[in-house]
C-alpha cells in the first residue's frame, strides 16, 4: 500500500434501559406512533430538570466491563449546545471532562487489539423526517441513553474496521446492554479515517464520516475513503478536515461541513445534575453480572467447534449460551445443525427466543449417533423443535410422530431384505452383483430402503444384503 | 397569618385581594389575575370548613405568584413576548405544595422578563411601580410580588432570587424577602434563569409568616436532583453570639442613609452581640463571576425556547435559520439578549478557560472566603444594595451602573447561602430602606428566628 491508512471509531450504542436517561417515559419505542414516548422533560418544557435514570448507570457500568475498561467512580455531565429541532433543549446532555468510563480494550478475533480512549454516557436525539416543503419531529427517540465508545487511531484496514464494529456489537449484545438492532439505530458508527505515507511521524489530515448502521457499510466507506484520499494525496492534494456523510446507494461519500464551518458546542458542566459517585461495592457487584463475551466463547469451543461456525454463531448470543449448556460429545453435532439447518436462509424465520432444550438436542444426538436417525432426519426432527405444536415434546416422541426412527433390528431388517430379494424385479441386479458389479448394491439398499419406507438404517440393510448375496 | 380563621370567609378573602389588586392596578403588579379560579377554589374551602373537613395551614390564604413559576392556571409567561401565550400544563413543585395547604394564587406578579434584571423594567409588559414612590422602581427582578404584598394586596408572595431577585424589590418596598439555601426548595417547574444559582423564596411582612412558607415549601424533591436533603424542619436551636460586617461594603458609594440605617442596627445588636469587622477580599469579584456564569447558563437554559414546539414563533420564516433567528429576536428582550451573548461569548471555545473556567475558580474562593467569616461570627449584616429604589427610566440605557445595584446581593447567590431582606426604615422621602442578614448554609431557620432581633 502506498498510504497508510488510520482509522478511529466512535460507536454509539443505545442501551436497553426501560425509560429514558432523564425521564419517566418508555424507552422502548418500536412499533409506537411519533411523539407517543415523550415526557415534558423531553420536548424541553421550560423549568423542567432532568432526573437520572439509575438502570442506564448500571448497564453503562456492566459495558465499561465488557471492554475491559476502568469505571470512574465520579463521573459528571455537561452540555453540548447546538440548535435542530431534533434537539430540544438546544442542548445534549453529555460528558466531555468526565466520562464514567476510562480506558479499555476490545480484542478482535484474530488477536488484536484496539484500546478504548473512554467511553461515557449521554441522550440521544430525536428524529426527523423531511418532505417536500415541511419537516416532522419525532421525539420519541430524545433522551434515550447512550454510551459513546471512543476508540484510539488503532485501527489500519477497512477490514480490521469491520470487525471491530461487529465485535462492538457482538460485546454490547452479549452483555445485554442493548437490543443491538442495528437496523433501527441500536448502534451507530462515526470513522475518522486519515492517510500518510508509510513512517510518516505525524498522521494525515481525516475525514469524519458520520452515522453508519452497518458493518458492510463501515467497510465501503473506509474503501471508497482511502482511494478518494489516495487519489487527491497522489495529485498533491490536500485532504481537507471535515465532516462526510455516507451513501450505501451511490457507495460514496460526500461532504457535510468542513473544520471552519464546524459549530463551537459551547461546553459547561450541566448544572442540574450533581456529579454520579459510584461506591466501588456498586461497581463490583455489576462486576458479577457479566456474563461470558465472544473472546471467552472462542477460547472455550476452540478445539471442539471449527472455529468458521463458532464466528457464525456469535453473531447470534442466544445460540453460543445454549452451545455452552452441551455436553462436549455433542457439541460439534449441535453446533453444526445451529449453523448449517438453523441459520439457513430457508429456516430464517425460525430463530427466536425459544430454543430446543439441552435435553432435547442431546437425545437427538445421541439418537443420531446410535443410527436411529439419518442425517436427514435428524434435520427434520431439529426443525420441529421450532414448531410451536411440537418443541415443548421430547425427542423420541416427536421422531415418533414423523415415523422416522430407523429400523435397526437386523431381525425386522432381513425380513425385508428376504422380501426383496424375492421379488422378480431384483433378480436380473442379483445376478449383476455375483458376477462381480459391486455398485449395484446401491440399487438393492435403495429397494430395500423405499420398502422400509426409509425407516431402515442403509448401512445395516448393505451388510445384511453382503452376506445374503455371498 | 389568618388561616382558616372562621371570622373571615375564604371568599372574603380572595374577593378582597382581588379587589384591591385591582385598585392598584395603575402600579402594574400582575401580568393576568387568576379571578375565576380563585374564587371557585375559596368556594370550596369554605364548604369544606362549613362541613368540619380539614384544610390545610394555608387555607383560603390569597397570594400573588411571581409569573415564572408553571401553573396550568393562566398563562405562564415570564413576562416574555416568547411565553406570552405559553400554557403550561405542569404544576411547579413549590406552587404545589402551597395549594395543598390551601393558599390561592389570585395573580401571576410582574418580573423583568425571563427575571433578567434588578428594576422589573425589563419586562414585556412594562415596568411594575414602587409601593412607596411612584415613580421609582420596583426593583427587581421579583417586582411585582414585592410590591403586591408591601400594597397589602396580599399576605405573602413568591419569587425567585439568582442574584438578588428577592432581596433587592423587598427592601426597596420595605417588606422581608428572604431566599435559602440553594437547594431548599425544588426548582421544578419553575422557569429557569442561571440553574446554579436560582433559588425560590418568598415575601412576607413578618419574619413568622417567611418561616411557615418555608415549612411547607421546602424539602428534597425527585424531580430537582439539586434539592437537598431536608433539613429545614429539623434545625437545632443555635446560640448566637457574634454579627460580622463586610469592611469593604462601608464606603461613601454607599446612600449615607443606608449607611446610617447600618450603624443604628449595629449599635442596637451591640448591646447583646459582639460585632466582627470581616475582611473579604474576594468579594469584590463577585459581581464579575456572577455576570460570567450567570450569562452562561442563561444562554444555555434559554437555547430550548426556538419557536418549535411552544410559544411565539415568527410568521413568514422561509427556513429552519429564519425561524430561529426570527422568533428568538422578537421574543426576547434587550436585556435577555444582552446576556445571551454575553454568555455565548464566554464559552465559546478559545475563552472558555480564560472566562467561565476562571469565574468558577473565583466562585470556589468566594465560598471559601465565607466559610472562613462564618469560623468568626454567627451571621453578616450587610445592606441589600448600595442605594433605595432608583427612578424608573434612571438606569435603562447604562446596564452596567445597573448591574452594579447587585454588588451586595448576588455573592450569596455565588456562595448557596440564605439571606433575608429586613425592612430598616425610610428615607427622608419616605423610600423604603432594607439590610441584610445572612448566615451560613442551612442555618435558614435560625436565621429568621433570629431576625426578629432586629424589627
Amino acid at each position: 500500500m502506498k498510504y497508510e491508512i488510520t482509522i478511529g471509531i466512535e460507536c454509539h450504542v443505545q442501551l436497553k434501559t426501560k425509560t429514558k436517561l432523564f425521564s419517566e417515559v418508555d424507552n422502548d419505542a418500536r412499533g409506537k406512533s411519533p411523539n407517543s414516548c415523550v415526557s415534558p422533560v423531553d420536548y424541553a418544557l421550560p423549568g423542567m430538570l432532568p432526573r437520572l435514570n439509575k438502570e442506564a448507570i448500571h448497564l453503562a457500568v456492566l459495558a465499561g466491563f465488557a471492554l475491559n475498561s476502568e469505571i470512574n467512580l465520579e463521573s459528571r455531565f455537561d452540555r453540548k449546545h447546538y440548535y435542530y429541532p431534533d434537539l430540544p433543549k438546544g442542548y445534549q446532555i453529555t460528558q466531555l471532562y468526565h466520562p464514567i468510563i476510562g480506558a479499555g480494550y476490545v480484542a478482535l478475533p484474530d488477536g488484536e487489539k484496539v484500546r478504548i480512549e473512554h467511553a461515557h454516557l449521554e441522550e440521544d436525539a430525536g428524529k426527523l423526517s423531511h418532505f417536500g416543503s415541511y419537516s416532522l419531529v419525532d421525539l420519541n427517540r430524545a433522551g434515550t441513553p447512550l454510551i459513546e465508545i471512543v476508540s484510539m487511531p488503532d485501527i489500519h484496514s477497512a477490514k480490521a474496521a469491520h470487525d471491530y464494529c461487529k465485535e462492538l456489537w457482538r460485546i454490547m449484545t452479549f452483555a445485554g446492554v442493548t437490543y443491538g438492532d442495528l437496523y433501527n439505530g441500536n448502534m451507530r458508527f462515526d470513522i475518522n479515517i486519515s492517510l500518510a505515507k508509510p513512517g510518516a511521524k505525524q498522521l494525515g489530515t481525516r475525514a469524519e464520516i458520520k452515522n453508519l448502521n452497518s458493518f458492510r457499510s463501515v467497510e465501503r466507506a473506509v474503501e471508497y475513503e482511502y482511494s478518494r484520499q489516495s487519489k487527491l494525496l497522489d495529485h498533491g492534494e490536500k485532504v481537507v478536515q471535515e465532516t462526510r456523510g455516507w451513501s450505501d446507494v451511490s457507495g460514496k461519500t460526500t461532504s457535510q461541513r468542513s473544520k471552519e464551518e464546524a459549530q463551537d458546542y459551547r461546553y459547561m458542566p450541566e448544572p442540574d445534575i450533581p456529579p454520579i459517585r459510584l461506591t466501588k461495592e456498586y461497581v463490583d457487584n455489576i462486576k458479577q453480572e457479566l456474563v461470558l463475551l465472544p473472546e471467552n466463547y472462542r477460547k472455550k469451543f476452540s478445539g471442539k467447534i471449527p472455529s468458521d461456525i463458532v464466528e457464525i454463531l456469535l453473531d447470534y448470543p442466544q445460540l453460543v449460551q445454549k452451545l455452552s449448556g452441551i455436553s462436549e460429545k455433542y457439541l460439534k453435532t449441535v453446533a453444526n445443525l445451529f449453523a448449517s439447518v438453523l441459520l439457513a436462509e430457508e429456516n430464517s424465520s425460525l430463530l427466536n427466543d425459544e430454543l430446543p432444550s439441552e435435553k432435547q438436542l442431546e437425545d437427538l444426538c445421541e439418537m443420531k449417533e446410535k443410527g436411529e436417525l439419518s442425517s436427514t432426519n435428524t434435520k427434520e426432527v431439529f426443525l420441529k423443535f421450532f414448531d410451536p405444536e411440537m418443541h415443548y415434546k421430547d425427542t423420541r416422541a416427536i421422531a415418533k410422530e414423523l415415523n422416522v426412527i430407523q429400523e435397526n433390528d437386523s431381525g425386522e431388517l432381513e425380513k425385508i431384505v428376504d422380501e426383496v430379494l424375492g421379488k422378480p424385479e431384483t433378480q436380473q441386479a442379483q445376478a449383476d452383483y455375483r458376477a462381480g458389479s459391486e455398485k449395484v448394491i446401491g440399487f438393492l439398499v435403495g429397494q430395500v430402503m423405499k420398502a422400509s419406507r426409509g425407516k431402515a438404517n442403509p448401512s445395516a440393510v448393505q451388510e445384511i444384503l453382503k452376506e445374503k448375496l455371498k | 397569618m389568618q388561616i382558616a380563621d372562621k371570622t373571615h370567609s375564604a371568599v372574603n378573602m380572595i374577593k378582597t385581594a382581588l379587589e384591591r389588586a385591582k385598585k392598584y392596578a395603575r402600579y402594574h403588579i400582575f401580568t393576568s389575575l387568576n379571578e375565576e379560579a380563585a374564587l371557585k377554589k375559596a368556594e370550596e374551602i369554605d364548604r369544606k370548613i362549613k362541613n368540619g373537613e380539614s384544610v390545610g395551614h394555608l387555607a383560603g390564604v390569597p397570594y400573588a405568584c411571581k409569573d415564572n413559576f408553571l401553573s396550568p392556571e393562566g398563562n405562564t409567561t415570564a413576562s416574555s413576548k416568547i411565553l406570552e401565550s405559553f400554557a403550561s400544563p405542569i404544576t411547579s413543585t413549590a406552587v404545589k405544595k402551597l395549594e395543598q395547604e390551601g393558599a390561592i394564587m389570585i395573580g401571576r406578579t410582574n418580573m423583568d422578563s425571563f427575571a433578567h434584571g434588578s428594576s422589573t423594567e425589563n419586562s414585556y409588559f412594562g415596568p411594575t411601580h414602587n409601593a412607596k414612590d411612584f415613580d421609582r422602581v420596583a426593583g427587581g427582578s421579583s417586582g411585582g410580588s414585592a410590591v403586591a404584598v408591601s400594597l397589602d394586596i396580599v399576605p405573602f408572595a413568591t419569587g425567585t432570587d439568582t442574584g438578588g431577585s428577592i432581596r433587592q424589590p423587598a427592601s426597596f418596598n420595605g417588606i422581608y424577602g428572604f431566599k435559602p439555601t440553594y437547594g431548599t426548595i425544588s426548582r421544578y417547574g419553575v422557569v429557569a434563569m442561571a440553574s446554579s444559582t436560582d433559588c425560590v423564596g418568598f415575601f412576607a411582612k413578618t419574619p413568622d409568616d417567611i418561616n411557615l412558607l418555608m415549612e411547607i415549601s421546602n424539602g428534597q424533591d425527585s424531580y430537582d436532583l439539586t434539592t437537598l436533603p431536608d433539613y429545614y424542619n429539623n434545625t437545632e436551636e443555635k446560640t448566637t453570639k457574634k454579627i460580622g460586617v463586610i469592611k469593604d461594603f462601608d464606603n461613601d458609594k454607599v446612600a449615607p442613609e443606608i449607611r446610617t440605617a447600618m450603624k443604628t442596627k449595629l449599635s442596637q445588636l451591640s448591646k447583646k452581640y459582639e460585632i466582627v469587622e470581616l475582611d473579604m477580599p474576594t468579594l469584590k469579584y463577585a459581581l464579575a463571576v456572577y455576570y460570567i456564569v450567570v450569562p452562561a447558563e442563561i444562554s444555555s437554559n434559554l437555547s430550548r425556547h426556538d419557536g418549535i414546539r411552544y410559544g411565539f414563533r415568527a410568521d413568514d420564516c422561509h427556513s429552519l435559520d429564519d425561524v430561529y433567528r426570527q422568533s428568538r429576536s422578537l421574543g426576547f428582550m434587550p436585556e435577555n439578549k444582552r446576556r445571551i451573548m454575553i454568555g455565548n461569548f464566554v464559552l465559546s471555545s478559545g475563552f472558555y478557560d480564560a472566562y467561565y473556567l476562571k469565574a468558577e475558580k473565583v466562585r470556589t474562593l468566594i465560598i471559601q472566603e465565607y466559610e472562613k467569616a462564618f469560623k468568626q461570627c454567627d451571621y453578616i449584616l450587610t445592606p441589600v444594595s448600595p442605594n433605595p429604589a432608583f427612578r424608573l427610566g434612571e438606569k435603562t440605557d447604562d446596564p452596567v451602573s445597573m448591574y452594579l445595584e447587585d454588588i451586595m446581593s448576588v455573592p450569596l447567590n455565588l456562595a448557596g447561602l440564605p439571606g433575608l431582606a429586613i425592612p430598616a426604615g425610610e428615607t427622608k422621602d419616605g423610600l423604603s430602606l432594607g439590610l441584610q442578614l445572612i448566615g451560613p448554609r442551612r442555618s435558614d431557620k435560625n436565621l429568621l428566628e433570629f431576625s426578629k432581633e432586629l424589627e
